[in-house]
């Protein structure tokens, strides 16, 4: 039974994949199949349509042939012997010459697996009507297509009490389990969040956690999809719909730059839950919680459904011609009086590639300025340069699939876990799988990078570009042409960095990846939203790329003076100077100065808001124009492969316009018409125009920057974004924000010790870290953090409440004077938990406000 | 333990391993040495490791925790070629019902294993070896201790044994109580720490077992039987037995046995032989049937007595030699109680770890209990019958084999008994006092 002497039964591919050396033939059912050396029965019965039932198989974890519901008969194993006892197919690998008999031709396998069905139900509770799983349940299905009709067990099932919550997110059902450890592996391997795991034994074995420590994971939601049983459910779904009663839209999740696939499932025009999708290029069939739960951000009161228009100084409802009346007047006002040299653009990274495109036009062809940022964050000339020079217009570079095969990634200003879940799992992935040897330049080494397997090269923040230009000099390590580099948008603010991860590039021949934070921030750098560029990577000072642009959008000229970014846009504003802004999706607050960028917001003479919903722009704007949400409109995202990820509307929503469409409308109403109203239109000419070919923006060339040089009892600040944080996007969903990660500070030990820290025998020390400038102040509780660079203090940048930027307004880099203060606390558990998330659902922010109270106590404690 | 200067049939008996039990302090190294203790060590080590391993080979010694594998076969599948360190592992987890021979060995003579581990190790050159004790045997955790160190102290083992230049750590580790951790890959796991529960195979622990290192993990009394065979000599030791089970090896009676204890005889002998040592069935009752290695292997009837006792024989019987537990009981016994706690044990040991064996135990006790009680309903036999073959072969591991073992075949042998479970209970069919070994009186109402 070789693969060439007999002609293939199956597809014809199966001729071609026979000449592949690899592969390994057998017959299943009588069927004869060739697969690649190393494939599991199970999925090789698939390929000839044969589905084993199966409850702890799943093909992105490791085998472990623990439900034994896929048993199979061998009667020849390859070896012309065929194996007395019923094989579980999950666990078998193929073998030339391997004669398989599955349920469909043998009846030991059928009844093997008629018997144990029959075991898995006994002590089940049978309460699909009430289940969230009933109807798409894989017990359930299962069961009808592979059980008996009836139960022959009349005895007394093992019952517990229900649920425990394993986290305020996931909650247990123990008589519903089936032991399958799909989840404890999942978290083991997947995610490497060991923090759940199978506890006590025979029947009474069941999922469990360490008393405590809560399931706290970023990834905790997969459980629950992976689950073949509604043993696990999540306490912002339970009981709230049935499967058959949701309709199920593909979509792409707007959290960050991952792409990630999601499919939304929703029921009379409101979302109820949304899984992970199945991409095997990209997210594979993982996401994380923010990507999972984060969905209720516009069920607030503080949704805009009207336009606003602001009259005596105070906001009032309008209609949507009288709102754009007011709009086109004041913004044509505002461009004849400066010949649109004094309006701006702020466009937040949020957006799809067709929006950022349409305020791109806007900014151009409507209000004739250049000055357009897409940089709703900290932000330099540097990186505009880099992104125009080695980003914008280059198509998909780096993939996921690139991080598996790389030789070595190494990660600059970047947190994977953190900032870009997926691109963690693969790195994890790659690590576990191939041995991917991957470093970090960071701080500390976080638990994402220690997870990853990455080690740490100590660096304090600033001091980056030093190491990027003596990188094999210094660390001894080569990066060649298979190398991957890995920046993250914190770089931008480390002058010298992109310059020196470009030089590094080009040195060793290693590829780099730009990973942004936010979905649309790929997106707004090909439809150019940038003050130094045009759509499709055509640099703004080129006289060509210009004509190229006016003459596709036919129009007579362009503005040719590189803009202002949103950093000088706010603070021209500030001095009263600029005459207009139009402003989409920003949330001042993640700006590098809030309270400068609010200051000028307050003062700009004229601003137009696109917004989903009440904010600190809307409140100072003179005109509102609400949009519609994400699951309202359709439009593509640009991950940071430069992947395309179009998605198509989840809800009908006929009375919302996406901020294309409202742009569209104002133009009109300036009577400079922006020539497309939908999105695919607003694509197509993006597509028509397509990346430019002429010389690219010249690399930035700037040197590392002066280290910090810290002063008595002063240190280099370190921080950055946390995956759950005090992100509008968490509104309203409060046992997702319950699962963030405390709040604290970082101290390496020894400048711990050199603010008169002891650490306890214990490891452990009770103290608040104060950090302090002429700004202001912020305190956080104290963790040592062995390992950590000396002479920097880490801090979460946006804790609830603990806001980096509004409290100090510093950056990475910068210097802020440092105390620390003992403290005395009562024993309180580390970290509480909600006694019960179905009936008290006011789990939000438990930690944040437990820190609060500290701080009080300690001022007290000292005073007295 | 059982003096066998005072049974009739003192010829059968081949004392090596029980020879020393009866000495004062045969626990204590000096003890052991006067009695020739550690020169086969000494001896073994002039020779080459593979040399050891061919003696042991040569020697037809098999497993004597239950299966039967060539002992010396298994550790020439250690890979030499592998650079990760070599372990020996000896599973000292002795929890199955009836089975008590290895703690004996180690109470009275812990000596004789750790000349063994040493050899052993020596053989398939492990730098370490562990040797995995049940938890709740505390005494002899500790007698076992304190042989090692004893052994430490006399250049045994511990850095350059006798000189030799070979290094070998011995651990005394102590389980915390589960049956399951008797089977090797789980007693693995927990060795390393983790929960006890079987692990996937392949890889076998001869490529990668503990730490993902070939290991050998071989019974007490195999790796005890080994400085015997050193001493003299792969002939003598295949002199003894029959044509495919070589050797000594101890067998353990107990239950309505006038005289139970432990009795070292060459693989081959019978039951009835072994009874005759054994004063026989307690005075006015007779045998009704027995195990032959433990409650996990398939039960046998008096008809059985001239069975050879030996892998191929009692294989025979469709039964298996297991670790040579021979619970006898007699008619007083009633069947469906037996089994019904044997099951309950096979419930309460279940490591959860695969659907059959987890729940299969859990529904099987149920039924089993009704069945005693007297409310056996329409069915259950065939019920029982027929999720014992849902079991067998299905599970995970052969501990799930094992717990079906009873059931099946009580119900061949004794269907009747199981048959008046619908209508009577045990308890008056078979007054349970008057199954009781140790009280003579009837001792009132049953449980």
């Amino acid at each position: 039974m070789t693969v060439t002497a007999k002609p293939s039964t199956g597809s014809t591919d199966t001729g071609r994949l026979a000449a592949r050396e690899d592969l390994v033939t057998l017959t299943i059912d009588d069927v004869e199949v060739s697969v690649p050396k190393g494939t599991l029965v199970i999925r090789a019965a698939e390929l000839i349509g044969v589905a084993i039932p199966r409850f702890c198989d799943h093909p992105l974890l490791d085998p472990v042939g623990a439900c034994r519901q896929c048993l199979v008969e061998v009667p020849d194993a390859g070896n012309g012997r065929g194996i007395p006892k019923p094989q579980a197919s999950c666990t078998l690998e193929v073998a030339q010459g391997m004669v398989v008999k599955t349920q469909v031709s043998s009846p030991v396998a059928d009844k093997a697996q008629h018997g144990n069905m029959e075991f898995l139900l006994i002590n089940h509770p049978l309460d699909c009507p009430i289940c969230d799983k009933g109807g798409e349940c894989p017990l359930q299905n299962q069961a009808m297509s592979n059980g008996y009709g009836e139960s022959r067990f009349t005895d007394v099932k093992r019952t517990y009490p229900k649920p425990v919550a394993i986290s305020a997110n996931v909650l247990l059902d123990r008589e519903r389990c089936v032991l399958c450890a799909r989840c404890t592996r999942f978290s083991e391997q997947v995610a490497g969040d060991p923090f759940i795991s199978l506890i006590e034994r025979g029947a009474l074995q069941q999922v469990g956690i360490y008393e405590r420590e809560p399931f706290q994971s970023y990834f905790s939601g997969n459980t629950i999809q992976i689950c073949p049983v509604g043993a696990l459910t999540s306490a912002e779904y339970r009981f709230r719909s049935r499967p058959f009663d949701l309709v199920s839209t593909p979509s792409v999740s707007e959290h960050d730059a991952c792409g990630s696939a999601i499919r939304v499932d929703h029921r009379r025009g409101k979302v109820m839950r949304r899984q992970a999708g199945d991409d095997p290029e990209v997210n594979e069939e993982w996401i994380t919680d923010k990507d999972r739960f984060a969905f209720a951000y516009g069920r607030g009161e503080d949704r805009l459904t009207r336009p606003l228009v602001r009259e005596d100084g105070v906001l009032r409802p309008a209609s949507w011609p009288e709102a754009l009346d007011v709009a086109a007047e004041g913004l044509e006002k505002a461009v004849a009086g400066t010949r649109g040299e004094k309006v701006g653009v702020l466009v937040g990274g949020r957006l799809t590639l067709e929006d950022a495109y349409a305020y791109s036009k806007f900014a151009r062809g409507v209000l004739g300025t250049n000055s357009i940022d897409f940089r709703a964050r900290p932000h330099s000339a540097e990186e505009a340069d880099f992104l125009a020079a080695a980003v914008a217009g280059t198509g998909r570079g780096v993939t996921y699939g690139d991080l598996e095969t790389a030789s070595s990634v190494l990660l600059v200003c970047l947190e994977p876990e953190e900032e870009a879940g997926a691109i963690f799992l693969r790195l994890r992935k790659a690590w576990r799988k191939q041995g991917l040897a991957s470093w970090t330049l960071a701080p500390y080494r976080s638990r994402g990078a220690a997870k990853a397997g990455t080690t740490l090269v100590p660096t304090v923040p600033g001091a980056e570009a030093a190491w990027l230009d003596s990188w094999s000099a210094a660390t001894g390590v080569a990066l060649d042409a298979g190398s991957v580099l890995l920046v993250g948008e914190r770089a931008a603010g480390l002058s010298g960095t992109l310059s020196a991860v470009l030089r590094l590039a080009d040195r060793t021949g290693a590829r780099v990846a730009w990973v942004p934070r936010r979905a649309g921030d790929r997106g707004a750098v090909e439809a150019g939203c940038l003050p130094n560029l045009l759509p499709g990577g055509r640099p703004v000072a080129d006289p060509s790329a210009r004509v190229d642009v006016a003459s596709t959008w036919g129009i007579g000229s362009m503005p040719r003076h590189e803009g202002s970014d949103g950093d000088e846009m706010l603070v021209s504003a500030a001095d009263g100077e600029l005459a207009a802004l139009v402003v989409g999706g920003v949330d001042p607050t993640d700006l590098a100065d809030p309270a400068a960028s609010l200051d000028g917001l307050e003062r700009a003479r004229f601003v137009v808001s696109l917004e989903t919903r009440a904010s600190l722009v809307t409140e100072r704007a003179d005109v509102v124009l609400p949009v519609s949400l994400m699951t309202e409109r359709s439009g593509t995202f640009v991950d940071w492969e430069g992947r395309r990820r179009p998605f198509p509307a989840v809800l009908d929503a006929p009375n919302a316009m996406s901020d294309l469409r409202v742009l569209a409308a104002l133009a009109d109403a300036l009577g400079r018409p922006l020539g497309f109203r939908k999105p695919e239109a607003a694509l197509a000419e993006l597509d028509e125009l397509g990346p430019w070919e002429g010389a690219r923006a010249a690399v930035p060339a700037f040197g590392p920057g002066e280290p910090a040089r810290p002063g008595r009892d002063e240190l280099v600040v370190a921080t950055w974004r946390m995956g759950l944080d005090d992100s509008r996007a968490l509104a309203n969903e409060p046992y997702l924000a319950a699962t963030a990660r405390p709040a604290v500070a970082r101290l390496s030990p020894a400048t711990a010790a050199a603010h008169g820290v002891e650490v306890g025998a214990d490891g452990l020390v009770e103290a608040d870290v104060t950090l302090t400038n002429d700004r202001g102040e912020l305190t956080l509780p104290l963790v040592v953090e062995p390992g950590m660079v000396d002479g920097a203090v880490w801090v979460p940048a946006k804790a609830p409440g603990r806001s980096v930027a509004e409290h100090l307004a510093v950056l990475p880099g910068d210097l802020v004077a440092v105390t620390v203060e003992p403290h005395v606390v009562e024993a309180a558990p580390r970290r509480a938990m909600p006694t019960d998330p179905i009936t008290d659902p006011a789990v939000d922010d438990q930690g944040e406000g437990r820190a609060h109270r500290r701080d009080g106590d300690t001022g007290r404690e000292a005073a007295s | 333990m059982t003096d066998p200067s005072t049974s009739s049939g003192q010829a059968v008996l081949t004392p090596v391993l029980t020879a020393n039990w009866g000495d004062e302090r045969a626990w204590k190294i000096g003890n052991y040495e006067r009695r020739g203790g550690y020169s086969a060590l000494r001896t073994a080590l002039q020779m080459e490791p593979s040399e050891v391993v061919s003696v042991v080979k040569d020697s037809g010694l098999r497993g004597r925790g239950g299966a039967g594998f060539p002992t010396g076969m298994k550790w020439s599948f250690i890979p030499q070629d592998n650079p990760k360190p070599k372990y020996l592992v000896v599973n000292a987890d002795e929890s199955e019902p009836g089975t008590c021979k290895d703690i004996p060995l180690m109470m009275a003579s812990p000596h004789t294993l750790v000349e063994g581990v040493i050899i052993s190790a020596y053989a398939i050159r492990a730098n370490t070896a562990f040797i995995y004790v049940r938890g709740e045997v505390l005494h002899v955790v500790r007698r076992l201790q304190q042989a090692v160190r004893e052994a430490y102290s006399a250049g045994y083992c511990g850095p350059n044994v006798l000189g030799t230049g070979y290094d070998l750590e011995i651990i005394v580790h102590a389980g915390a109580g589960a049956y399951i951790c008797g089977e090797e890959t789980a007693l693995l796991d927990s060795l390393e720490g983790r929960r006890g529960q079987p692990r996937l195979r392949p890889p076998f622990p001869a490529v990668a077992g503990l730490y993902a290192s070939p290991t050998v993990i071989n019974n007490v009394e195999s790796i005890a039987s080994v400085p015997s065979i050193i001493r003299n000599g792969a002939a003598w030791f295949s002199s003894m037995g029959t044509e495919k089970s070589k050797g000594m090896t101890i067998y353990s009676l107990s239950g309505h046995v006038t005289n139970p204890g432990q009795f070292e005889a060459p693989l081959g002998i019978t039951l009835r032989e072994l009874l005759g040592l054994a004063g026989g069935i307690r005075e006015g009752h007779e045998l009704k049937f027995w195990t032959p290695g433990g409650s996990s292997t398939p039960i046998l009837m008096p008809e059985h007595l001239d069975v050879p006792l030996d892998y191929e024989g009692v294989a025979a019987q469709k039964s298996m030699l297991g670790t040579k537990a021979l619970q006898c009981f007699d008619e007083t016994t009633s069947v469906v109680r037996v089994v019904l706690r044997w099951t309950e044990f096979y419930k309460h040991e279940s490591c959860g770890k695969c659907t059959p064996c987890r729940e299969g135990t859990w529904w099987l006790v149920q039924i089993l209990h009704r069945l005693e009680a007297g409310q056996g309903q329409e069915g259950d036999i065939d019920k029982l019958l027929d999720l014992c073959e849902n079991i067998l072969g299905r599970s995970f591991c052969a501990l799930g084999d094992g717990a079906t073992s009873p059931i099946s075949s009580a119900i061949k042998y004794f269907r009747d008994e199981f048959e008046q479970g619908m209508h009577t209970p045990a308890w008056e069919l078979f007054p349970y006092e008057r199954s009781t070994v140790f009280v003579r009186e009837p001792a009132g109402a049953q449980a």
